[in-house]
């Protein structure tokens, strides 16, 4: 069912890595606006699903179409332009450059000056650790800054749906915090945005839509209020027995 | 001291043409981290190229006028856009299928393209079996001696040419968004994709300015020492392109002014050698310090160390 307010919508997608199967046939759709999450324990194909958006990875079948456009074959560098930035796993910072650099390669397929100034700035505001960091090599950043860094450099892309892979993942709890109530700011201000997590708690708390990635399947999907309060997520994923 | 001093200098003009070389080779590693060992062959096809340009244009032949320095700019340009043409094609027709495959499999293609250059270009209908004579582009008598060093307007050439390709790498490389674009790729290729970087582009880009850097350096070579006839593709000139690699090794493979200081010293210590040991053992200095350099610090001069995984 293809809503028409869909953004992203993903249909029966596979992907297949040699013999290993990594997703079997999974749907899912983000509409505009929304923070739509998608959790699973790992190696459920969560990061998997977010590279064959990005067009890292090709389907063996399914479809990918952004607003309502099939993108499924283009390069990653096109889809980039088509308007959607990832935040990859690992933070992905090019550890050999500059904190300045890094925003401006985020940056790097747009040409309208004054507005990348802007946003610039908007993304220095919205993380200011970043600000007083901008000289240094993004190689020593700590990890929470790293993470900051990533979201920062995709916000940087102008995006209209932003992918964020597990910014969570190794940071301290209220590192967590700090990012995930940034995540909700940049909703806020008219970003969609797809967001792959481990940690279904802060996850399901933060998206309005969440689904359930169990071996290359979805095992669930709804609400993230309802999501959160089913007894099979509480067991599974909130260490709630 | 004169003898010290002309060492010096000519440690340094030969040295500053390893170094562009050695660009070609580290910028290529750097990005697709495999040895284009084709690379030696194009320079020496630059220099074939500042041939074939300067018959086609009557210049520098035995009777003619001198040559403007334009026009020597003019040959420098074309052997260089021929080249970079050259890199383009192999990259696209070579490389670029193997992508995602073992590297080992780039490099013995690499090997393969070499073979290929060296015998197509002594193909009797392309440059021919025969040693041709360099054309007299710039003027070769001495311009002025200081303290006792021979200077002449061709080695002005050579450092100037050079130097100003150098710089402008630097520049390239480290000031503009495109050079940016290039160390990301060598970063995380997939990273930079996601960047909205087109990989595939940037890697063309980086054979082309490779080949041209080459081409310059086959080009400078030629003139610094013109009017002898040189042997064809397959001997010296390789050897000139080999000495490049380890210069390129020495300083860090992958590293832009590790290529630079790599290729300086392998100049001057080849020359050292030369003057103050033995001659004989001209190509011997180089290899030995290849050997020194991987058994004490493989990483070269400027290379950060990597824990490759097995």
């Amino acid at each position: 069912m293809v809503g028409v307010d869909d953004m992203l919508s993903v249909e029966n997608l596979s992907v297949s890595y040699g013999a290993i199967k990594a997703l079997h046939g999974i749907s899912l759709r983000v509409e505009r606006g929304e923070i739509v999450t998608l959790i699973g324990s790992n190696g459920a194909g969560k990061t998997t699903t977010l590279r064959t958006i990005s067009g890292l990875v090709r389907a063996a079948a399914g479809s990918i179409s952004f607003e309502g456009v099939p993108i499924g074959k283009l390069p990653p560098h096109q889809i980039v332009r088509m308007g959607i930035a990832q935040a990859p796993e690992g933070r992905g910072v090019f550890a050999n450059m500059s904190v300045d650099e890094n925003l401006s390669l985020g940056a790097y397929a747009r040409h309208d000056k004054e507005q990348i100034d802007k946003d610039r700035q908007r993304a220095l505001e919205l993380f200011p650790r970043l600000r007083e960091r901008l000289a240094q090599s993004a190689g020593t950043l700590s990890g929470g800054e790293q993470q900051m860094l990533a979201i920062a450099r995709a916000l940087l892309a102008r995006p209209k749906l932003m992918l964020l892979d597990e910014p969570s993942l190794g940071l301290a709890p209220q590192v967590v915090a700090t990012i995930f109530k940034i995540i909700r700011e940049i909703n806020a201000g008219g970003t969609t945005i797809l967001l792959v997590e481990q940690n279904a708690h802060m996850a399901l708390n933060v998206a309005h839509r969440a689904y359930v990635l169990e071996v290359g399947k979805i095992a669930m999907e709804g609400p993230a209020a309802e999501l959160a309060k089913s007894d099979e997520v509480r067991r599974a994923y909130l260490g709630h027995g | 001291m004169t003898q010290f001093l002309q060492t010096l200098f000519d440690g340094l003009t030969v040295g500053s043409l390893y170094a562009l070389i050695a660009l070609g080779y580290t910028m290529v590693y750097g990005i697709l981290k495999f040895i284009n060992f084709a690379h030696s062959d194009v320079f020496a096809l630059g220099v074939w190229m500042t041939i074939v340009w300067s018959k086609w244009l009557g210049l520098g032949q035995p009777g003619a006028a001198p040559t403007p320095w334009y026009m020597g700019a003019l040959v420098l340009v074309l052997a260089m856009a021929s080249c970079g043409l050259v890199g383009f094609v192999i990259e696209r027709v070579a490389y670029k299928p193997l992508r995602s495959a073992p590297r080992l499999n780039v490099l013995i293609t690499a090997i393969g393209v070499s073979l290929l250059l060296q015998n197509t270009g002594q193909l009797k209908f392309v440059f021919g079996p025969y040693p041709k004579p360099i054309p007299s582009l710039i003027d070769s008598t001495e311009l002025f001696s200081m303290m006792g060093v021979s200077v002449r307007m061709a080695d002005v050439a050579v450092i100037g040419t050079a130097a100003a390709l150098m710089i402008a790498m630097q520049w390239l490389i480290f000031g503009t968004k495109l050079g940016a674009a290039m160390r990301a790729v060598s970063f995380n290729t997939r990273n930079a994709s996601l960047m909205g970087i087109n990989v595939d582009l940037v890697i063309s880009f980086t054979f082309v300015v490779g080949s041209m850097l080459a081409a310059a350096a086959g080009f400078l070579y030629a003139m610094k020492y013109e009017g002898q006839a040189k042997q064809t593709a397959d001997s010296m000139w390789v050897m000139l392109g080999l000495k490049a690699f380890v210069a390129a090794v020495v300083g860090g493979i992958g590293n832009v002014r590790g290529a630079v200081i790599g290729g300086l010293l392998i100049g001057l210590i080849e020359f050292f050698g030369v003057s103050y040991l033995s001659s004989h053992y001209r190509d011997a200095y180089v290899f030995a310090i290849l050997i020194l350099v991987l058994l004490l610090r493989p990483e070269g001069v400027l290379g950060k160390a990597t824990v490759e995984k097995v």
